[in-house]
């Protein structure tokens, strides 16, 4: 902040101060009222009487304005001045996550240097890996990890990034971004719904056998670079198997062919800035035992 | 009783006979005051009151059971949520401050309105206004600001129809026939000056499209120009406004004078001026530079004392009349709101301690000390103003039956305590389960886990806003038969009411 508006701040606050302390003080009286006596206003046969403030309410009104001043003499609130503490919300944030970080961390790091193949043998580390993934990830993936519509099933071994340790770690730390194209203008409106006939059919289900065989030209030339020859995928680029009857986004006629025509962007966040690595750590080995 | 108080109480009685004998019951209109655009607006408040909480039992109801959030996206939360809002405050709340300010503001001043077609204007353009929102809400059409969702047009009409009131609402005051100006109207003065400045500050939008706009401040400086409005809505709309029908409606149905002059001179002043800074309390925590977090904080607690000013001003001035309140229901809903205002404005000083919102913030615990505001002050001074004014403005001795009445405040007082309990409850269960954590430092619960462990409170929220909104249907039912039944039935004494509430 400019020392204009620092300046501005602090001259507004000490006017509102001074004006309420003005203001209690001008009207106090300790004189008991006339009992009969109004002020001699009637507004539409309302009278007023003049009773002084109650005296408890002056002192309460006193104790909050006295307490104020003392506040913001100690905490910042004038402008630029930071207060005689020296506090700050950041600060306070830091002491405690240092605070704690050295109260919890060495029951978390002890699993740090265990292969998460290793982790996954002791119940404390999978307990509190699961509670890591409660707080972290069941928003999105469920609280049994079974997923929602676009958000991939972690406990049925199906990986559409690949479901080794690193790979999972990989996904917690940098995140992933899908992106299925739109294949509407290559495809015309009939390639979409031959293309979605082959596709339908790579999974065993019954379809028109001339669209699908006119859907696999297709598919061999636009679809084959990432979802394999065979519609196995491939992890390496996130392209799910198309074989397997395991649907992200669905696995009806419709929803294949909105895929097909509209494309799909699945996005997991990265977690590496906000988790430190022993927490990722705790997490992958909860994820990967989910399907071991 | 003293000899003042009792003189007092006769011409009270004898001006408010005098208005009895000055209505034309063929033509409802006032030979010197302006009652037709009061009576639109008193009729509409309670029109507005039942669609707006029949709207919040609807989402209340979502929130209970979420399977009721259909494929219809009108019908969705997320929309009917910002339409329940706006409802409540600008339409319920609104038409109540518009009929009890014009009301209050001819009767201080002893003068008419300053024009008749002014002020037919200020009405059928509110009207519009809820209107437009009512079909642009459900429509998804929204700013994204809370309490100021409504897009870039309707906010211009706001402007004008505002602009409208504050020149019908001051021309009336400059042209008044006594010399001094009323309290109540120092309260509704400031009410609509600070509305219009905050509206306009925080609506400032660049328009991209018909109705899309995009604000013109950009990150943490819009989250602050919005809780600035926000929490001034709160300070202006819903305390100032219904303080200044505090002031006229408490010391008229008691028919006491007001119990302190100048505790209202220092509680007005300090409250407008302390008010205005209390914002950032809603951004603790957060980008916010923590200058204006510290700010937010002292002011805010600066303002118990103002804010309960108000509270004693209005309670003191029972003294001497508490008997009444045996057999008065109107007074007990004038009373009772009262209590709810000085319990609420407690309650918001000591949320906006940091380490108390630490817990308190993001919970139902603010949902809660919302309602307590929303429905045990601003409803129920409300509810209690119009039972006063609407048997006046229909020529009426009093509304069809008094019984009625009572019934009515008990089930208002029984849906707020429900309501506010069960959202305490839920509020600090929340806030201790998100913060509660393991041996190894994990948190011990989920989300989704104090999802779960929230429900018994919506259950429970929904049966108090449920009652508060059938007594709703009850006033309606009693306006009607207070309209249609010509003469006021002569077996409506006033001992009816005392068995009832010897009973209750």
């Amino acid at each position: 902040m400019s020392s204009f508006w620092s300046a501005w701040v602090i001259i507004l606050t000490v006017v509102t101060f001074i004006g309420t302390f003005w203001v209690l003080f001008a009207n106090r009286t300790r004189a008991p009222a006339d009992p009969e006596q109004t002020t001699g206003h009637a507004a539409d046969g309302i009278e007023e009487y003049d009773n002084p403030l109650p005296y408890w309410w002056f002192l309460m009104f006193m104790i909050t304005l006295v307490f104020g001043v003392g506040y913001l003499i100690v905490y910042p609130g004038l402008g630029n001045f930071p207060g005689m503490l020296g506090w700050t919300q950041v600060q306070q944030w830091e002491t405690e996550v240092a605070r704690a970080e050295e109260r919890f961390s060495a029951v978390r790091y002890r699993y740090l240097a265990m292969p998460v193949e290793e982790v996954i043998q002791h119940p404390e580390a999978l307990r509190m890996g699961q509670r890591l993934y409660g707080v972290n990830c069941s928003v999105c993936h469920g609280a049994d990890a079974y997923g929602a519509y676009g958000f991939p099933n972690l406990a049925d071994g199906d990986w559409i990034w690949g479901g080794t340790p690193d790979a999972i770690k990989h996904t917690l730390v940098h995140g992933r971004q899908a992106a299925m194209p739109s294949w509407e203008a290559a495809l015309g409106d009939e390639g979409v719904r031959n293309v979605t006939a082959y596709v339908m059919q790579l999974s065993d289900r019954d379809v028109d056998d001339s669209m699908a065989a006119a859907g696999k030209t297709q598919y061999d030339m636009l679809c084959v670079a990432c979802h394999g020859a065979e519609g196995l995928g491939n992890p390496v680029l996130g392209a799910p198997n198309l074989t397997n009857g395991i649907w992200l986004y669905g696995g009806s006629e419709s929803e294949i062919q909105h895929t097909l025509r509209v494309g799909r962007n699945g996005v997991m966040p990265a977690f590496g800035e906000q988790l430190s690595e022993d927490k990722i750590h705790l997490i992958t080995a909860y994820v990967y035992s989910l399907s071991q | 009783m003293s000899e003042t108080a009792m003189s007092s109480m006769d011409s009270g009685t004898a001006s408010s006979s005098l208005v009895q004998m000055g209505v034309d019951k063929a033509t409802l209109s006032h030979p010197v005051y302006n009652y037709k655009v009061v009576r639109q607006f008193a009729v509409m408040t309670v029109v507005w009151g039942i669609v707006g909480m029949l709207v919040g039992v609807l989402i209340a109801a979502q929130l209970a059971w979420p399977v009721l959030n259909t494929e219809l996206p009108y019908l969705h939360f997320g929309r009917l949520r910002p339409l329940h809002t706006n409802a409540v405050i600008f339409a319920f709340g609104g038409c109540a401050l518009f009929a009890s300010s014009l009301f209050v503001v001819q009767r201080t001043c002893q003068v008419r309105l300053i024009s008749d077609k002014l002020a037919a204007a200020v009405f059928w353009g509110w009207q519009l206004v809820i209107l437009a929102a009512a079909i642009t809400l459900p429509l998804g059409l929204t700013s994204g600001k809370e309490y100021a969702e409504l897009e870039w047009p309707v906010d211009l009409l706001i402007t004008v129809v505002w602009v409208l009131y504050a020149i019908l609402y001051f021309g009336t005051i400059m042209k008044r026939k006594v010399q001094h100006i009323y309290v109540a109207n120092w309260f509704f003065g400031a009410f609509i000056i600070t509305v219009a400045v905050l509206h306009i500050v925080n609506s400032l939008a660049i328009p991209a499209g018909g109705f899309k706009s995009y604000s013109i401040y950009a990150g943490t400086v819009d989250a602050m120009v919005q809780w600035w409005y926000g929490h001034n809505a709160v300070g202006f709309f819903l305390t100032a406004g219904f303080l200044g029908i505090m002031y006229y409606f408490v010391p008229k149905q008691a028919e006491r004078p007001v119990y302190s002059y100048r505790l209202s001179i220092v509680h007005f002043w300090a409250l407008i001026a302390v008010y205005i800074w209390a914002g950032p309390h809603h951004l603790h925590y957060t980008a916010l530079p923590d200058w204006a977090q510290s700010l937010g904080m002292v002011m805010s607690l600066i303002l118990l004392a103002p804010s309960w000013g108000g509270m004693i001003n209005g309670m003191m001035t029972l003294s001497g009349a508490w008997h009444k309140l045996r057999t008065d229901p109107i007074l007990r809903f004038l009373v009772v709101s009262l209590s709810f205002y000085g319990m609420s404005t407690f309650e918001g000083p000591m949320m906006s301690i940091k380490t108390v919102n630490a817990l308190s913030h993001y919970t139902d615990w603010t949902i809660g000390h919302v309602h307590s505001g929303a429905l045990g002050w601003v409803a129920m001074v409300s509810i209690g103003a119009m039972y006063h004014l609407l048997p006046i403005l229909f020529g009426r001795e009093r509304m069809y039956s008094i019984d009625l009445i009572n019934v009515h405040f008990w089930m208002s007082t029984i849906g707020t305590v429900l309501y506010i309990a069960s959202m305490w409850v839920n509020g600090i269960l929340q806030g201790l389960m998100w913060r509660a954590y393991n041996q190894d430092g994990t948190l011990t619960y989920t989300f989704v886990e104090s999802l779960q462990a929230s429900y018994p409170g919506y259950y429970v929220r929904l049966i108090g806003g449920g009652i508060f909104f059938l007594g709703m249907l009850i006033m309606a039912y009693n306006l009607y038969m207070t309209i249609t039944t010509d003469e006021t039935a002569e077996e409506q004494a006033p001992s009816g009411s005392q068995a009832v509430a010897g009973t209750a």
